[in-house]
């Protein structure tokens, strides 16, 4: 069945809610708006404004009533609606949510599902498009999902919810109109990375928005016969080094693609952990691929300069490789 | 006004303020001797706050507190023992030894903390009672906060929360007056705090935070309303604390004439005072009740002298659920 990213996002919260009393789903504009990105339409209708709770533009104020309500026995799924708009629920996020059970001596548990929108690439300038994963990624106490494929968009919600600690998920917004079919085994765990593609030259090494466009240089770069691995991340914590260093075993080189800023970013921690792990098994020093250290600009052309692109990809791999 | 309890409610308020004075008063030993470490905020001053608010809740309600709350804890019924522990380190404490003065949390009596972000309780209690809301259950959840956290926009924000959802969440402001260093004036445009609160719709009630009837009296009056599915509450207790805020503060902020005045109304010896006067505790009693208290003291610094150390190999522990 073909379907969109929107409507796999869709698909598994509307089963979260009827199958699960506990769950309900908190943001702003959820409800009547039907959700920024129209992830909830027709939730309201059907499940009443009780578990379809349209909150006021308190972030702080309702994704710290989400970690009560979830230490009060329900499973609260919060939207925030954007990872730029969450740094003012940051307090809660990582002082209670990712701390609490630690600094209880583990007797309570934070079982939150915080979902919200990332990435640029719809000219929404410097408050609108931000990639922050890597800071949520640095926090103990929480699980960071980064869902690329309707596949993952679909299955990583069920898992995320019967987590009894807090899960946050990255929906990048250049990937709501994403359309293809949904495979049969969708349903897929919380803790591993995955091949997107096969191959034995290089591993490119990415998550979330920047997916498509690794898989897209890795088809260009097919056509000049260099085989192209593609890990995608999926979680960006805990990190599955296991899945990046078996990649790395085989192709020995790689290029780490990240829609975030390069300094302090999730490809250094990446391309750290290959030098840990993998330094024996390379046969160049791993490249990256990031943002420009600019905030996102409007201008149209400008912001395409300033994110990961197709060209960008292809020249790092064929630099690494020495072509 | 006569103290409207029989002799042994009345004694068993009392005898609950001697167990934080003494705890505390000992706390403060400690620290000086190294045995605590980190922030230690003592309550001293403040004790009729706690015990009459905490004495007008039920077993089933839920509390959140601040990083002054060792107060709370006692009274809603975390051992002496685990709170002394905790303040040593160790992992017979209520929080496994990771938490500390600041961070006392226990399932049982559904006390939840022990948060040391000034405000960030507040949006957690609206949480839980949306969770008891969504669930039918009577339960309220009483919120400790101290003024400075009305400066906060967590305070705003959970207030707005509350009221639009109507949440059964008793929000009870221990005002003392000053927020570390910074005294009220200083940092409100609005000093009177229930006109702040009452803003949102919320009804208000102030009330003698040295008085420990007048403290439970409002409190049952609030705790009654939000139990009655009435909405939120906000209470004002008028208080003041007799030492520094932590124990680093060397004090700049307020004149000693200030402390000593407010210490003329301390909760202890005032409240001993009604009682003798009404006949409903004798000089012994007061004796026996203070010396209990100090064995039960002496007893939880034995009990976490002795517990021993966590091994540093279980460092990892408890970041995640197994």
């Amino acid at each position: 069945m073909k379907m969109t990213y929107r409507e796999a996002i869709r698909q598994a919260m509307h089963e979260a809610l009827a199958a699960d009393p506990r769950v309900f789903l908190m943001g702003e504009d959820v409800g009547k708006y039907g959700g920024t990105y129209a992830c909830s339409k027709g939730f309201l209708e059907e499940f009443g404004p009780e578990r379809i709770r349209d909150t006021p533009l308190s972030e702080l104020g309702f994704v710290g009533a989400g970690i009560g309500a979830a230490l009060g026995g329900l499973r609260p799924i919060v939207e925030v609606m954007t990872v730029n708009f969450s740094l003012l629920a940051l307090d809660q996020i990582v002082n209670t949510a990712a701390a609490l059970r630690h600094m209880s001596g583990g007797q309570f548990s934070v079982p939150l599902v915080l979902r919200m929108a990332t990435g640029a690439g719809r000219q929404l300038a410097a408050q609108h498009s931000h990639s922050l994963e890597n800071w949520y990624a640095h926090i103990p106490g929480i699980k960071v999902l980064a869902p690329a494929t309707i596949a993952d968009a679909r299955g990583m919600l069920g898992p995320a919810l019967a987590d009894p600690d807090p899960v946050v998920i990255f929906e990048h917004a250049q990937l709501y109109n994403l359309e293809c079919e949904l495979p049969g085994d969708w349903q897929c765990d919380i803790a591993s990375a995955a091949l997107r593609r096969a191959g034995t030259d290089i591993s490119l090494i990415t998550y979330g928005g920047s997916l498509p466009k690794a898989l897209a240089a890795a088809d260009q770069l097919a056509a000049e016969s260099i085989n192209v691995e593609v890990i995608d991340l999926r979680v960006l914590r805990p990190l599955d080094t296991a899945t990046i260093a078996a990649s790395l075993r085989k192709t020995h080189k790689a290029v780490v693609v990240d829609e975030g800023w390069k300094s302090g970013s999730l490809a250094a921690e990446v391309m750290a952990r290959i030098l840990e792990d993998c330094f024996f098994d390379l046969d160049a020093p791993v490249a990256r691929v990031c943002s420009e250290e600019v905030p996102i600009p409007y201008a149209k052309h400008m912001e395409e300069a300033a994110l990961p692109q197709v060209p960008k990809i292809v020249a790092a791999v064929k630099q690494v490789l020495g072509k | 006004m006569t103290v409207p309890y029989a002799k042994d409610f009345a004694q068993k308020l009392l005898f609950d303020m001697l167990r934080i004075r003494r705890m505390e008063e000992k706390c403060a030993e400690l620290y000086g001797e190294q045995k605590i470490r980190g922030f230690l905020h003592l309550y001293i001053g403040e004790e009729a706050c706690a015990v009459g608010a905490l004495h007008a809740l039920a077993a089933e309600d839920n509390i959140v507190a601040t990083y002054r709350e060792h107060g709370h804890a006692l009274v809603r019924g975390v051992s002496m023992n685990a709170i002394m522990a905790e303040m040593f380190g160790k992992s017979a404490g209520c929080s496994s030894g990771r938490g500390g003065s600041m961070h006392l949390f226990d399932a049982a009596t559904r006390f939840f903390g022990g948060n040391a972000i000034v405000g960030g309780g507040l949006p957690l209690a609206a949480g839980f009672a949306l969770a008891d809301k969504l669930q039918g259950k009577q339960r309220v959840t009483a919120c400790f906060f101290g003024e400075g956290a009305m400066a906060e926009g967590a305070f705003h924000e959970s207030m707005n929360l509350a009221a639009l959802w109507q949440l059964p969440v008793l929000f009870c402001c221990e005002n003392n007056l000053y927020a570390m260093g910074t005294a009220l004036a200083r940092s409100e445009a609005q000093t009177d705090l229930c006109a702040k609160a009452g803003s949102y719709g919320v009804p208000t009630l102030k009330a003698d935070g040295m008085d420990i009837v007048a403290v439970h009296e409002a409190m049952k009056l609030a705790a009654r309303h939000v139990r009655d599915g009435l909405g939120p509450f906000f209470l004002e207790l008028q208080t003041y604390r007799f030492r520094a805020h932590s124990m680093f503060d060397p004090e700049l902020y307020r004149d000693k004439a200030e402390v000593e005045e407010w210490k003329t109304r301390g909760p202890l010896h005032t409240f001993s005072a009604r009682l003798k006067a009404e006949g409903k505790l004798t000089e012994e009693e007061f004796l026996a009740l203070d010396a209990q208290a100090n064995a039960e003291v002496q007893a939880s610094v034995d009990f976490a002298e002795a517990a021993p150390w966590e091994p540093v190999e279980d460092l990892l522990k408890d970041v995640h659920t197994p």
